[in-house]
């Protein structure tokens, strides 16, 4: 583990009446990493990203920002992160340029420097032409863009995204989880809360599962799938024209393969690595003509559903 | 804070309640000057400067400073009842105070936004009375009457900033619109009617709580309508001697010449140390609500 750890919680706990809405929540979030935070409705997952961001006071425990106390630095931690709401709202008789401004602003960035920043982002949210329209007349998904340009405009050192692509059309999807993607390159960490498995597949480097305030599992995601379904390791099918006993025997002996199974002409091989390249080139060798190699991805659909039923 | 400040004013500048307050402003100002018209003639003839009457005469309708005392409260309210539950309602709350900003600039960027309008209207409307005052009468205020003026225009913005506080209090508490409108009006009549019927004095009104004009008095001062209104008669009507415990043997025995400006200033300097007071009160409450508050945009 070199990377460094920029947002953590230890031991964080929400009660609202009673309730315990967030329950000794430990996350930890590498530095330029994309998080997905993810659960069911309910499971806590905007709680802890207020708290995360100093809006919301924890019953205990702390929440940690680049080394900053959420609750006791707020402003300090919000100096670093941009945060876009689950439902974003704007200044109605403002223009979406305007409402940048005022962002800005408070974030004392220069008129000068804020001008063409803001150009830029407009551009990169799509929203370019509807800069100067009063933003009362946006829709749902031209406010969620706008959310967006919100946080980028600060150029956060930590951002997180409540819900990033809820009332978005799909090519507003793409669009948003490519500036996702961008954003983690160019040395932002993104924490998103999502429950939508397809899409943080797409961008998250890794992703922390809520259930009822409590982190079921936490991890990389080629960790977690592999640790899901295949012990620890990787399958890998090989679809061949006519599998022979012989080509079983043959790929047994690669130094790591564990296990091959032959299904009509399909060859299932448990490995320690990825042993794609080996696999093939014996195929190949032995004669018999090879039509695919896939290893096998799980999606997190999968994951999601194995650790709620499990838990 | 100044960004917040800045952007409240344009806010308010643009929008049609400030429109509709600017508007009755200047009527308020017409009948304030009609009632001038009216009553000045006979009030010249008491002692005491002139100019000055202008704003306390009138026969039928009410003079510009009862108008003001009770536009005052109005345009407070009106400016402010929907301060912070309007901002968290729109989702905005939670997007501002997510930036580097305390959470109490918030709510003195727009307090000071207010004040500015406010003091802006009241000015407005003193002037304007004084200008076309100074038309119809045709006596220049001496530097004393300015002063006092001035010092009328700063407890009338006070006395705003109070109602402002009060309102934007219930703006932090209420997350309905409605609500936050109606207890600070609420308030507003409950402290405002009793004390504006002063005339003939509030023993009338608190007979079966006290017999004592002390008491009744010292009950009436709780309210900052009746407080306003005394700052008001003792700046503007410089002989004017007060519902003080004045006994008629008292009474008969007074010369009803003006009082110096330091004196009157004296009588009065309670009366604006309550009402700024009172603010500060209402300021406290907000702050320790707001800053425990949950930020939430459901």
């Amino acid at each position: 583990m070199g990377k460094k750890i920029v947002v953590e919680t230890q031991e964080l706990t929400k009660r609202y009446d009673g309730t315990t809405v967030v329950d000794h929540l430990n996350l930890h979030v590498a530095e330029n990493e994309v998080f997905g935070l993810l659960g069911p409705n309910g499971a806590g997952k905007t709680t802890t990203i207020l708290m995360l961001l100093g809006l919301t006071e924890p019953a205990s425990g702390t929440a940690r920002v680049y080394g900053f106390d959420s609750t006791r630095e707020p402003l300090k931690v919000k100096r670093l992160t941009g945060y876009l709401p689950e439902k974003v709202g704007f200044y109605d008789n403002l223009t979406a340029r305007e409402n940048l401004r005022f962002i800005a602003q408070l974030n004392n960035i220069g008129d000068a420097e804020s001008q063409h920043q803001i150009e830029q982002i407009l551009e990169a949210v799509g929203i370019a032409e509807m800069a100067d329209m009063a933003v009362g007349k946006f829709s749902r998904g031209m406010k969620q863009r706008l959310g967006m340009a919100d946080v980028l405009v600060k150029k956060p050192k930590v951002a997180f995204l409540d819900e990033p692509t809820a009332g978005l059309d799909p090519e507003g999807i793409n669009q948003i989880l490519d500036l996702i993607a961008n954003l983690s390159k160019t040395g932002t960490t993104v924490v998103l809360s999502s429950h939508r498995l397809y899409e943080v597949q797409r961008v998250c480097h890794s992703i922390g599962i809520l259930s009822k305030g409590k982190m079921v599992v936490e991890g990389s995601l080629d960790e977690l799938s592999r640790e899901a379904f295949a012990e620890g390791r990787y399958r890998i099918e090989v679809e061949t024209a006519e599998p022979s006993p012989q080509l079983v025997e043959v790929l047994n002996k690669i130094t790591g393969v564990r296990k091959v199974e032959a299904k009509a002409n399909q060859l299932q091989i448990t490995t320690d690595s990825d042993l794609r390249a080996e696999i093939s080139k014996v195929v190949v060798q032995s004669g018999v003509p090879l039509i695919q190699v896939k290893i096998q991805a799980f999606s997190l659909d999968d994951i999601y559903m194995r650790y709620f039923h499990e838990g | 804070m100044t960004t917040i400040l800045r952007k409240e004013l344009a806010d308010y500048f643009t929008s049609i309640r400030c429109f509709i307050l600017f508007l009755l402003v200047f009527v308020a100002s017409a009948f304030a000057i009609y009632a001038a018209r009216q009553g000045i003639f006979e009030a010249s003839l008491d002692p005491g400067p002139i100019f000055i009457k202008l704003f306390t005469t009138g026969e039928d309708i009410p003079s510009l400073a009862e108008f003001i005392a009770l536009l005052i409260p109005v345009i407070g309210i009106a400016l402010s009842f929907d301060a912070i539950n309007s901002e968290r309602s729109s989702g905005t709350l939670n997007r501002i105070l997510s930036q580097p900003v305390y959470r109490d600039s918030v709510i003195n960027g727009k307090f000071l936004a207010g004040v500015v309008i406010l003091s802006i209207m009241v000015g407005v409307t003193i002037l304007l009375v004084g200008g076309y005052g100074l038309r119809m009468i045709g006596v220049p205020p001496t530097a004393e009457e300015i002063i006092r003026l001035f010092i009328y225009f700063i407890s009338a913005v006070i006395y705003g900033a109070f109602w402002m506080g009060l309102a934007i209090l219930f703006s932090v508490l209420f997350r309905n619109l409605a609500v936050s409108l109606l207890c600070p009006l609420a308030i507003w009549i409950l402290l405002g009617i009793p004390a504006s019927v002063f005339n003939p004095y509030i023993s009338f009104i608190v007979p079966a709580i006290t017999d004592s004009i002390g008491t009744a008095l010292m009950l009436a001062r709780l309210s900052p309508y009746f407080l306003f209104q005394e700052a008001t008669m003792v700046l503007l009507i410089p002989a004017w001697r007060g519902w003080g415990l004045l006994t008629t043997s008292t009474t008969s025995s007074m010369l009803l010449n003006p009082l110096s400006l330091d004196q009157s200033l004296l009588i009065i300097w309670p009366q604006l140390t309550v009402l700024i007071a009172l603010t500060a009160i209402c300021f406290a409450i907000s702050y320790v609500v707001f800053m425990r508050q949950e930020i939430r945009s459901t």
